[in-house]
């Protein structure tokens, strides 16, 4: 059988070049990077080299940049970090409805900490209005953090024009740019942004390696106290061949970049024009200002997890912000956050492309999905619309 | 996740559709839940003749809608109320925890459809 992976926001495959540059680091060139002997120095010395490669990604100094374990990681260092290092500025900091639970969590937690936190609203596209950033500020504002792009939308937010708005007034502006760094150009300084958040695995890199840009010059406070690791901001023995392999998928992602928004965007185009043929069928997110590999809809009378199960049934593996489908059992708040009812959330569904996704596997995935949207609404009771859907409280939940 | 029966009535759901001279219909669950089920019961001298089912939901929930309608099918009222959450599950050789009670809907159902069968019939 086929194996489609359309699931690229999820995480990658590892680059072959990438784990060629890796192997070594695992193998020879053992040392600890602290250590003063020859095989300390050669791990010393490729990740420095790798800091050079994952800045140049983007457009940062090599020294701006923070290697970390994951996504989640740089984005708790970001809030925690900064929040702690400004508390005696002001105790504010500004996040939208549909950051990542990582930003919300964190927010969370320091709200409990006894920093106010606004959380901002989207429109339908799930674009935040810069106007509302401005309404929000206070003399207390310390720190935005607005994601860069939705992994489960797609739709790019206006961040350079957020922090516009927030250097008139002096305030840092964070961004999360797990799911555009290596899918769109990303530009630190065209961002105009103090801090960033990227993972290695969202462009072909290793899962375990991350980095967090912190603009020259901006204090923060580090999450991880101990050696002198990352400029004594981030303690802890390196995952040397994970650092390695994100420098190098990073200059990788720097030549390809073009290229792979050039092969991505079509075969997307191709599914969103497709999949809308089918009645009562949306697209969520922004239908221009979103990523190139990037198509999310909600299909409405069927429920997110079935399809999923029945895609992977056909080979095609995909996502979806179905209730069913998280742990949780909980809609996803993104969705919730563009106006989509919670019983059409349980309808979503997301397909995002890569670099191995060939023409012959969308038109599969556009032969395939009609058919599983139509066999699922045969066994559903609302194929003929929806009915008695105000139904009080999801008491078999409890 | 899910065990190969579950994925068996999942993909090759039985008895589904809707059933027009039903003498009992049960509808359990909602979709701003997550999962939603209708049942159709037909019955002859108290034994359920035939079963169909109509389900919004995730995996687990179309296939324990075919299941209990599986099970069903030919027992009398009296043995089909005494199916349950727990025996529906292992007949499907289980059912992951959290979809354990969201999901497990078709005992339910098929108890509302046998009380709305007793209430046509003035029982």
């Amino acid at each position: 059988m086929k194996k489609i992976y359309l699931d690229h926001v999820a995480t990658n495959p590892l680059h072959p070049e990438v784990l060629d540059a890796m192997m070594p680091y695992f193998k020879e060139h053992y040392g600890n990077p602290l250590s003063l002997y020859e095989p300390g120095m050669k791990a010393r010395e490729a990740i420095e080299n790798a800091r050079v490669s994952t800045a140049e990604l983007i457009n940062a100094k090599a020294r701006e940049i923070i290697f970390t374990a994951s996504g989640a990681e740089s984005n708790n260092f970001a809030l925690k970090g900064i929040a702690y290092a400004f508390q005696n500025k002001g105790k504010h900091i500004i996040v939208s409805k549909v950051e990542h639970h990582s930003v919300l969590n964190s927010a969370r937690f320091l709200e409990k900490q006894g920093f106010a936190v606004t959380y901002l609203p989207v429109d339908n596209y799930g674009l935040v209005n810069p106007s509302d950033v401005e309404k929000a500020i206070t003399d207390e504002t310390i720190l935005i953090s607005i994601i860069h792009a939705s992994p489960e939308i797609g739709t790019i937010q206006p961040i350079a024009e957020i922090s516009r708005i927030a250097k008139e007034k002096g305030i840092i502006v964070h961004t999360d740019s797990v799911a555009s760094a290596g899918n769109i150009p990303v530009d630190v300084l065209e961002l105009n942004v103090d801090l960033m958040t990227f993972a290695a695995h969202q462009f072909y890199g290793p899962k375990g390696a991350a980095a967090l840009y912190v603009r020259e010059g901006t204090r923060i406070v580090p999450l991880i106290y101990g050696g002198i690791q990352e400029g004594g901001r981030r303690a802890g023995t390196e995952n040397v061949p994970a650092i390695v392999g994100m420098g190098k998928a990073a200059e990788i992602t720097k030549r390809d970049l073009q290229k792979r928004i050039d092969h991505v965007t079509p075969l997307r185009d191709s599914i969103i024009g497709n999949t809308l043929k089918t009645d009562k069928v949306i697209l969520t997110g922004h239908p221009e200002k979103r990523l190139p590999g990037h198509a999310s809809f909600v299909v409405e009378y069927i429920e997110g997890e079935a399809m999923l199960l029945m895609l992977a049934a056909k080979g095609i593996y995909s996502a979806s912000g179905s209730a069913c489908s998280s742990k949780a059992l909980k809609s996803s708040p993104v969705l919730i956050s563009i106006g989509i009812p919670v019983h059409l959330a349980q309808g979503s569904v997301v397909f995002t492309l890569g670099e191995g996704t060939t023409g012959e596997d969308i038109n599969y995935f556009n032969e395939t999905f009609p058919q599983i949207i139509s066999r699922l609404r045969e066994i559903s009771p609302y194929a003929k619309g929806w009915e008695e859907t105000e139904a009080p409280a999801c008491t078999a939940k409890k | 996740m899910y065990s190969e029966k579950v994925m068996d009535h999942f993909t090759n759901p039985r008895n589904v559709g809707e059933m027009e001279d039903a003498d009992g219909i049960g509808a359990e669950g909602n979709p701003v839940c997550g999962d939603a089920m209708k049942i159709f019961i037909k019955v002859k001298d108290d034994v359920i003749t035939d079963v169909k089912f109509q389900t919004f939901g995730c995996g687990a929930a179309i296939a324990v809608s075919s299941m209990v309608t599986e099970m069903a099918k030919g027992m009398t009222l009296d043995e089909a109320l005494k199916i349950t959450k727990s025996s529906l599950a292992d007949a499907l050789d289980g059912l992951p925890p959290q979809k354990m009670h969201c999901s497990n809907l078709g005992a339910d159902a098929l108890r509302k459809a046998i009380e709305d069968y007793k209430n046509k019939q003035g029982k």
